[in-house]
């Protein structure tokens, strides 16, 4: 079973050292069981993983495996849509998150999407700190700060500094996308979801984004689905290989790449299918 | 609704339906003279309006360019929004003699040995309101038959092209396809003709009588209630005007959940 | 070596579907023009004799007895604008509120119903609605009054508005929805601050246009506001409004008052006509 085969990589120490000692946990996530069904058909089913803290997670496998559901799930983000249910847990700080408000966890738990998607009415400036503002801060001098200190770590300030006040749709997309990752980061999540960053970017936005990432990893623990393997290699310490629904190996990216367990991953990081 | 017109429907029973007798001062009410001109006028409109919307609507999605389509799609979409009220007025003063003096005469020199064409013509009458009534529902019509024309996927015309048929051939396929739509939205435009109020009203006569002639004046459920509520004598009166909103309210409650429902039903098959 | 060799048979009765195919193509340009026409008719008929007796008196006068020429109609104008306010407040807020509630909870039966009960009440003649006003609003008042006129309009904006905010809700890519919620943000928030925000022309443009359908609306208004020839801004007393003043005016044996009644008639077709362009050009711009 590929979930032993993950026990020995991820789990290093246990829940229960965790309460004893009162540190926090080294994993961040832990999906028991998780099945995602749409319609009663299932998307995923019984996936059980841990993500350790502070790395950068990449999921990968073909289109329709179920990657995104996953993803989508570890912020609730199914609870929009009526005809979704979700089973299984899953644990962020050993805390069953499927138990609490949706509009907590996303608190903690932040989202970039495939394409960049700034609110159009607002400014640059007022993208950078919505999340702030639409949850009840409104004190300017300390949202200056934060808009600045987060576009800067966005690596964007330079490039946008002088024109806050601009609506953030005349930025490009490699731009908007930085705008959303500094949009995300305002909040202060402890984890970031990446759904397909950089699919609608070109190479330099692209690179851009992935060093962000890279040097993201200090601070927060991010999972990212990505169809792009080359990218999964380059930026993620884990990673995880879906199909149809279900979770095929789960190991460390170098590993995945040069030696994976199974036949299926193999044929599929050598683009034999997918 | 209901309750007010309690007094009347106690009274009339459902004989109120079908007796024709009106008199305010005798309060003796019957509603069929208004329903029978309410049903018949938007129906002879219906028959007006129905190869004239579904021949825009194939004009506007498949037979013209865009620079023609913009403009005469907005046009037709101003008729729709164009007050009732204008509608009655340029029909009594534009309308009506235009059909007293050269749409009747002709009708009755044609079909002149057909009862509906028999008679005097006033200009004002049945067949007038009809027309009003087939102007105003056109652009619904259409601009239902019009969706429908355009949701019908390209390569479907291109198949039926590919097979040898001509533009019309063409066209008269999808038309069959759209046929439920068209329906629904036929439906829908009856609906609005049975409820509108101040244009038949200026035009239809005011009379209530039910004669053959399409030239005779006539009253519609809707006219009587806008013509006698505000100055209507009595209680009872009052509670058989009511009472026939109430006919009013429950004929075109039915057809438009009918219109609606087959509409919807069209729209999900499509999706 | 064999030849491939495409031989045409000529189709069996190819004349005649020829035939069938221009008369039937003319018959639909043909129904194209007859549509325009009496649209055509109406606008220039309405602007010629409506633009001749348009003077400021008809703004700032009010009706004069009959017999004497002249005179405005500066009450019905007012009226109407009080009228449409009342509407507007009822309208308005209804309207948008349950196009939110449909397009953004959509999925459940509540929403369903909603839908369905909109899509009837757009189906209910204005006369009807002007009776339940009266049910509602004249009878226990016992007085015809602006606020039952007001009351009418209200209820007869409710599905229009309901229908544009509803489809201006529904252009709002998911997406933008979700960057919200993903931000911690609750539904209602997200709606409320992002979505109807970002629908928000398109919402006012179609206000605009149930306000400028409102303001042509005279079944209704006939035994709730009844008219009034005097200056009257009392909301519960009976109010003039211009298109029962052009019905009034347009069954009088006056030709004075026709020429009245055609200047309003005018007002009210550039009215809706300026804001069907209003509304076509903010919708093109962004769409």
């Amino acid at each position: 079973m590929e979930i032993q085969e993950t026990e020995d990589i991820v789990t290093e120490d246990t829940d229960e050292t965790d309460k004893i000692s009162g540190r926090e946990s080294k994993t961040a996530i832990q999906t028991k069981k998780l099945s995602v069904y749409f319609n009663d058909r299932p998307a995923i089913e019984d996936i059980s993983l841990k993500i350790k803290r502070n790395t950068v997670t990449a999921i990968i496998g073909p289109s329709g495996c179920g990657k995104s559901t996953f993803l989508r799930s570890l912020n609730l983000m199914h609870d929009m849509t009526p005809k979704a249910r979700v089973y299984g847990e899953i644990l962020i700080q050993n805390e069953d998150i499927t138990e609490f408000n949706a509009v907590d966890v996303r608190k903690k738990v932040g989202m970039v999407f495939q394409k960049p998607n700034p609110f159009p009415t607002m400014t640059i400036y007022e993208n950078a700190v919505s999340g702030l503002k639409l949850n009840g801060k409104t004190k300017k001098s300390e949202l200056d700060e934060i808009a600045e200190k987060n576009l800067k770590y966005a690596g964007l300030w330079e490039e946008v500094k002088d024109r806050l006040k601009t609506p953030a749709m005349s930025l490009s997309g490699g731009q908007q996308q930085r705008l959303c990752i500094a949009r995300t980061i305002a909040v202060r999540p402890d984890i970031i979801l990446m759904d397909e960053p950089t699919s609608a970017l070109d190479p330099i936005s692209t690179s851009k984004i992935e060093e962000l990432i890279y040097n993201f990893k200090n601070h927060y623990t991010i999972v990212i689905v990505t169809h792009n393997m080359q990218q999964a290699a380059r930026i993620s310490d884990l990673t995880a290989f879906f199909y149809l629904g279900k979770l095929i190996e789960y190991s460390k990216t170098r590993r995945m790449f040069t030696n994976p367990k199974e036949k299926l991953t193999e044929a599929y990081v050598t683009g034999k299918f997918g | 609704m209901f309750i007010d017109s309690s007094e009347s429907r106690d009274r009339f029973g459902f004989g109120f339906i079908f007796s024709s007798e009106w008199d305010p001062v005798k309060e003796e009410f019957g509603a069929l003279p208004f329903i029978y001109g309410t049903i018949l006028s938007s129906i002879i409109a219906l028959i007006i309006s129905l190869p004239v919307s579904i021949g825009v609507a194939v004009f506007l999605s498949e037979i013209v360019h865009k620079s023609v389509k913009t403009p005469v799609s907005f046009l037709i979409e101003i008729l729709a929004a164009i007050p009732s009220i204008i509608y009655g007025f340029w029909g009594i003063y534009v309308l009506a003699p235009f059909m007293r003096t050269t749409v009747q005469p002709m009708l009755q020199s044609v079909f002149g040995f057909l009862p509906f064409f028999k008679g005097q013509m006033f200009g004002t009458g049945l067949l007038t309101a009809s027309v009003i009534l087939a102007i105003m529902i056109t652009p619904i019509i259409s601009s239902i038959t019009r969706d429908i024309l355009n949701a019908i996927p390209v390569s479907q015309r291109e198949a039926a092209y590919a097979l040898g048929a001509t533009k019309w051939e063409a066209i008269k396929m999808a038309l069959l396809n759209a046929r439920s739509g068209i329906l629904g939205g036929s439906v829908l435009g009856l609906g609005r003709a049975i409820g509108e109020t101040m244009a038949v009203t200026m035009v239809i006569g005011n009379k209530a009588q039910i004669k053959a002639s399409l030239f005779e004046p006539a009253y519609s459920m809707a006219s009587v209630i806008a013509n006698e509520f505000a100055e209507a004598s009595g209680s009872m009166h009052i509670s058989s005007l009511i009472e026939i909103g109430l006919i009013l309210f429950g004929v075109t409650f039915v057809i438009n959940s009918l219109a609606r429902l087959l509409i919807y039903s069209v729209t999900r098959n499509a999706s | 070596m064999k030849q491939n060799t495409l031989k045409l048979s000529k189709p069996v009765n190819l004349t005649r579907r020829k035939v069938t195919n221009s008369v039937m193509i003319s018959l639909c340009v043909i129904a194209g023009v007859i549509t325009i026409l009496p649209l055509l008719y109406i606008f220039f008929y309405t602007t010629k004799s409506g633009i001749s007796s348009l003077n400021p008196d008809f703004f700032t006068q009010l009706p004069k007895p009959v017999g004497e020429t002249g005179g405005g109609m500066a009450n019905a104008i007012t009226g109407s604008l009080i009228l449409i306010g009342i509407g507007g407040l009822i309208g308005i807020p209804v309207g948008v509120l349950s196009g939110i509630y449909i397009s953004e909870y959509s999925g459940n039966i509540t929403s369903t119903v909603v839908k369905f009960i909109t899509d009837i009440l757009s189906g209910v003649p204005s006369i009807v609605i002007g009776i339940f006003a009266y049910g509602i609003i004249v009878l226990p008042m016992q007085r015809f009054s602006a606020l039952a006129g007001g009351f009418a309009l209200g209820i007869l904006m409710i599905p229009t508005v309901t229908k544009v905010t509803e489809e201006m809700l529904r252009l709002i890519p998911q997406s933008l929805r979700e960057a919200s919620l993903a931000l911690g943000v609750s539904r209602w928030k997200t709606t409320l601050r992002i979505v109807l925000t970002t629908a928000s022309s398109g919402i006012v443009t179609g206000i605009l246009l149930a306000t400028a359908r409102a303001a042509g609306e005279t079944a209704p208004l006939l035994f709730t506001s009844f008219g009034n020839s005097f200056w009257q801004t009392n909301i519960d007393e009976p109010m003039a409004a211009l298109p029962l003043q052009i019905f009034a005016y347009a069954i009088s044996p006056y030709e004075d008052w026709h020429r009245q009644a055609w200047a309003g008639a005018f007002v009210l077709i550039f009215l809706v006509f300026t804001v069907n362009l209003l509304v076509r050009y903010v919708t093109r711009k962004k769409y």
